[in-house]
């Protein structure tokens, strides 16, 4: 009978435990499912983006024998008469004598429609490179539209019928002949590179952004970071404790949560409205970011700062130190590292914003390179957004290459925190 | 000169005062019998701060005040000839910009142009002054700072209380930065409340500001109801939440319950990558992966889902947030104690019912500020939405459908050239307000929490 309770009771318990040991295995599971799909997500907004970049580091060409009908003068053109050449109808007349059957007014256009709008430079510059007698003929390797690349990229399906695709049967029926005569070519898209922004998306390159981004940061630099060590040298060391300095800390610990986007609301009534600022400019961008930036290096350099132990200081003041020595000598070297880890990291965050610099303007059109802090510039972020709103399919794969280029620079900035956080950390 | 050449000018007077300085203390300290009070150099920045100081202060209020009197000279020029308000508003914006380059000659008129350049003179010969004036006042100070510079002079005292004064500035920094979101938003939205009443805006169901574009329309104020924008806000918000509370909570009790330290040294970069990815690629992400990705499934189980439904961008914004809530979540529980687990483990606890009844209890107040932290976050987020959600102001709790949130709008208001003072860019400011303030409660509200509820253990 106690035997019977026992065994029963044993079953029982038995039971039970099996149950919590299950739970604790389901736990288990739903935390390491988790973590790993937030990896894996991480995995897939990447590859994703590495996937659709991958069209746009290669253009396609064809090469195309050009020759200038010139003066019968034995001799070398000169830069002034390459100048004055039309190389439109030169790099047309080479394909319409490709093309003789073509007659046609409007099938002449759009044969000359499969090449970029960048074939013509292409052509200038050859010539402007090889010196060329008249008559010579020069086999040019020459950048085709966009429309024709997704087509030799495969992105543009032959097989679909007609009216399902934007390129027409007959384009690709030349297309299909220049490939036959081995005269189509992929090759690295330096363009991406090296030109500024562009309408047509296989001559658009984000130097210019690039660029852009470089003196917006040089700004926020030059405001956030002095603004921020002097601050959070005065807090952390300094200052006496009271309402005001009170009011400064929570102001920085709210500044640090305030929406992006209303700093753009600030910028564009102060800086621009209030204190005209040029609009679009790396001077104003790097203004409103250096106003979000400060917090954060405000509270990376106090944390530096109060690493440092208080011996240091105390050993400073023995031996005649005044309070601001104590600082400019001893504390705030030890806490360089750190301070400059905090700086680059908020940098880093600073260099990915985007809405911000949309309401100061930032987000405009520009073919040329910005020369000062002034000029009409974009950064990268907003490139990105420009190019991802174009409804130009070949946007798309330029667009994913702006973001890996932007991905690879934040991921270098936060490499070289991560260095010097190991490089120069000290534990006391 | 312009200003610059004229500051880098002064920068160098006061090097060479620096310079100057030290020579004339060393000299007076070999002839004196008494000991130096400061080191020679606190004597040089002493006589280089005046050189610099004085003129470039006088530089600066030069450059906030010379465009406004020369404004005003103008606008009373142009006032004498009886011009009403408006033109005469007008004209001056032209003479300036043509004055400053910005507008070529060839767009106005022979007297718009000969303003323009009698300002351009003005504002030539203002500039010359403040050369002189600035160059005069170097020299002053000079011989002003030369004459007090002696052996037993606090020069390091005074040099210290300089840079502890600038210091002081550089703090306040961060309240003006405050003040100037208040005061920057404050008057737009009191403007905008003129024209359109708040009571309007905070309960009318229809949002469509386009339709203010023409003064002389019919409702022309446009319908400024924002309850839209505040029900699509909540949507998008709520489904990241949905998305990010769960991931983000159970990755946190495994970063700091479960995981042994060397796969917490792989996993904790990984979910601090996610969060360094910029907000203009997850919206990039949401539009051409997630977006489209949902339409097909959704067309697949007889479900008709609008290419921007808000489903997309919660769910990418809750992927954003994840990283936010599980590092904040993983401090807080690696905050409590080891000794209330070992407690728990030694009455034959097993470890999730460690985790689900001690220290999610002792570390729940912290876990409900980081979510209200990761609220406003989700309501203050941009590029997300702006990208993947949509525009039209629907009022719908379904996340299927297209919705438009506070700071799409926000942004769809103010991206491009408009007049500043139309109620369509006025409309964004009230926006913003409400934005800044919402996030601001829930700011202080997390703040309270954790700081009210938090246990205390010894």
């Amino acid at each position: 009978m106690t035997d019977l309770t026992a065994t029963r009771y044993q079953t029982k318990r038995r039971a039970h435990l099996a149950a919590r040991h299950s739970s604790e295995k389901r736990f288990r599971l739903y935390c390491i499912g988790a973590v790993l799909s937030a990896v894996a997500i991480l995995g897939l907004l990447l590859s994703s983006i590495v996937m659709t970049s991958l069209p746009a580091f290669t253009e396609s060409t064809v090469r195309l024998e050009l020759q200038l009908n010139a003066p019968a003068q034995d001799r070398f053109y000169s830069d002034a008469e390459l100048a004055d050449v039309n190389w439109r109808s030169v790099v047309s007349r080479a394909l319409y004598d490709y093309f003789p059957e073509v007659t046609a007014r409007q099938d002449k256009r759009s044969l000359v429609g499969m090449l970029s709008l960048g074939a013509t430079d292409a052509a200038r510059d050859a010539f402007y490179k090889s010196k060329v007698q008249p008559g010579d003929v020069v086999s040019v390797e020459l950048p085709l539209s966009d429309d024709i690349d997704l087509v030799v990229k495969g992105i543009i399906d032959r097989t679909l019928p007609e009216n399902e695709r934007i390129v027409s049967d007959q384009t690709i029926s030349w297309l299909s002949i220049l490939e036959a005569d081995g005269r189509v070519e992929r090759r690295f898209a330096l363009a991406l590179f090296v030109n500024g922004d562009s309408r047509e998306p296989e001559m658009a390159g984000i130097k210019g952004a690039l660029i852009g981004t470089l003196w917006t940061m040089l700004v926020t630099l030059a405001v956030s970071l002095p603004i921020g060590i002097m601050a959070a040298i005065y807090l952390q060391e300094l200052a006496p404790k009271n309402r005001f300095t009170d009011m400064i800390e929570v102001n920085i610990s709210n500044l640090a949560a305030v929406p992006s986007i209303v700093f753009g609301l600030l910028g564009l009534a102060v800086f621009i409205n209030f204190l005209d600022v040029p609009r679009s400019s790396p001077l104003v961008g790097g203004l409103v970011l250096a106003l979000m930036t400060f917090p954060t290096i405000i509270i990376a350099t106090r944390a530096a700062l109060a690493s440092v132990p208080p011996s240091i200081r105390e050993a400073a003041l023995g031996v005649g130190a005044s309070p601001i020595q104590v600082i400019t000598h001893h504390v705030l070297p030890l806490a360089m590292p750190g301070i400059l880890t905090g700086t680059i990291i908020g940098l880093a965050q600073a260099a990915g914003e985007t809405a911000p610099l949309l309401m100061v303007g930032m987000m405009a059109f520009i073919v040329d390179t910005p020369t000062d802090i002034t000029a009409n510039a974009t950064v990268l972020p907003a490139q990105i957004y420009m190019w991802a709103n174009n409804p130009e399919r070949a946007f798309l794969a330029r667009t994913s290459a702006a973001i890996l280029v932007l991905l690879v620079f934040l991921l270098f900035m936060n490499a070289i925190a991560i260095y010097l956080r190991k490089k120069f950390e000290r534990r006391w | 000169m312009t200003t610059t050449s004229l500051l880098v000018l002064l920068a160098a007077m006061a090097l060479l005062s620096y310079a100057y300085s030290l020579k004339k203390i060393r000299q007076l300290a070999i002839r004196s019998p008494e000991k130096l009070h400061s080191l020679p150099r606190f004597h040089g920045a002493y006589t280089a701060a005046w050189v610099f100081g004085i003129p470039a202060l006088l530089t600066v209020i030069w450059i906030f005040t010379a465009p406004i009197i020369l404004n005003m000279q103008l606008i009373e020029q142009l006032g004498r000839v009886g011009l009403e308000p408006g033109e005469v508003d007008l004209l001056v914006s032209q003479v300036i910009s043509v004055a400053n380059g910005s507008l070529s000659p060839d767009f106005v008129s022979k007297d718009v142009l000969d303003l323009a350049v009698k300002y351009e003179d003005s504002y030539d010969i203002s500039s010359l002054l403040i050369t002189i004036i600035a160059i005069i006042a170097a020299f002053i100070s000079f011989a002003f700072a030369i004459r007090r510079l002696a052996v037993r002079f606090t020069a390091r005292h005074s040099v210290e209380r300089l840079a502890r004064a600038i210091m002081v500035l550089a703090s306040v920094v961060a309240v003006l930065t405050t003040l100037g979101i208040v005061m920057s938003l404050v008057f737009e939205t009191i403007q905008f409340f003129r024209t359109v009443p708040v009571l309007d805006f905070l309960t009318g169901t229809q949002w469509s500001p386009q339709i203010a574009l023409r003064a002389d329309q019919i409702g022309s104020s446009g319908a400024f109801g924002a309850i839209p924008l505040f029900t699509g806000t909540l949507l998008i918000t709520v489904l990241a939440m949905i998305v990010s509370v769960p991931i983000g909570l159970f990755a946190a009790i495994f970063l700091s319950e479960y995981a042994s330290p060397r796969v917490r040294s792989i996993a904790k970069p990984a979910l601090e990558i996610l969060a360094g990815v910029p907000t203009v690629v997850y919206g990039f992400f949401a539009a051409i992966v997630v977006a489209p990705f949902l339409r097909d499934t959704g067309a697949s189980v007889g479900l008709v889902l609008s290419s921007e439904s808000a489903l997309a961008a919660g769910i990418v914004m809750g992927v954003m947030i994840i990283p936010f809530i599980s590092s904040l979540s993983d401090d807080v529980m690696n905050a409590v104690p080891q000794s209330l687990r070992d407690g728990a483990l030694a009455l034959g606890a097993t470890k999730s019912e460690t985790i689900k009844q001690v220290i999610l209890p002792a570390a729940f107040p912290g876990i409900v500020s980081a979510v209200l932290l990761a609220v406003s976050r989700a309501i203050g987020e941009t590029m997300i939405v702006v990208m993947a959600a949509g525009v039209a102001a629907n009022l719908t709790a379904n996340p299927f459908e297209s919705v438009t949130t506070i700071t799409v709008q926000i942004v769809m208001l103010l991206v491009g050239d408009q007049e500043f003072d139309s109620p369509k860019t006025l409309a964004a400011f009230a926006l913003g307000m409400l934005l800044f303030l919402v996030t601001l409660g829930l700011n202080v509200i997390a703040l309270y929490v954790s700081r009210r509820y938090r246990e205390k253990y010894d």
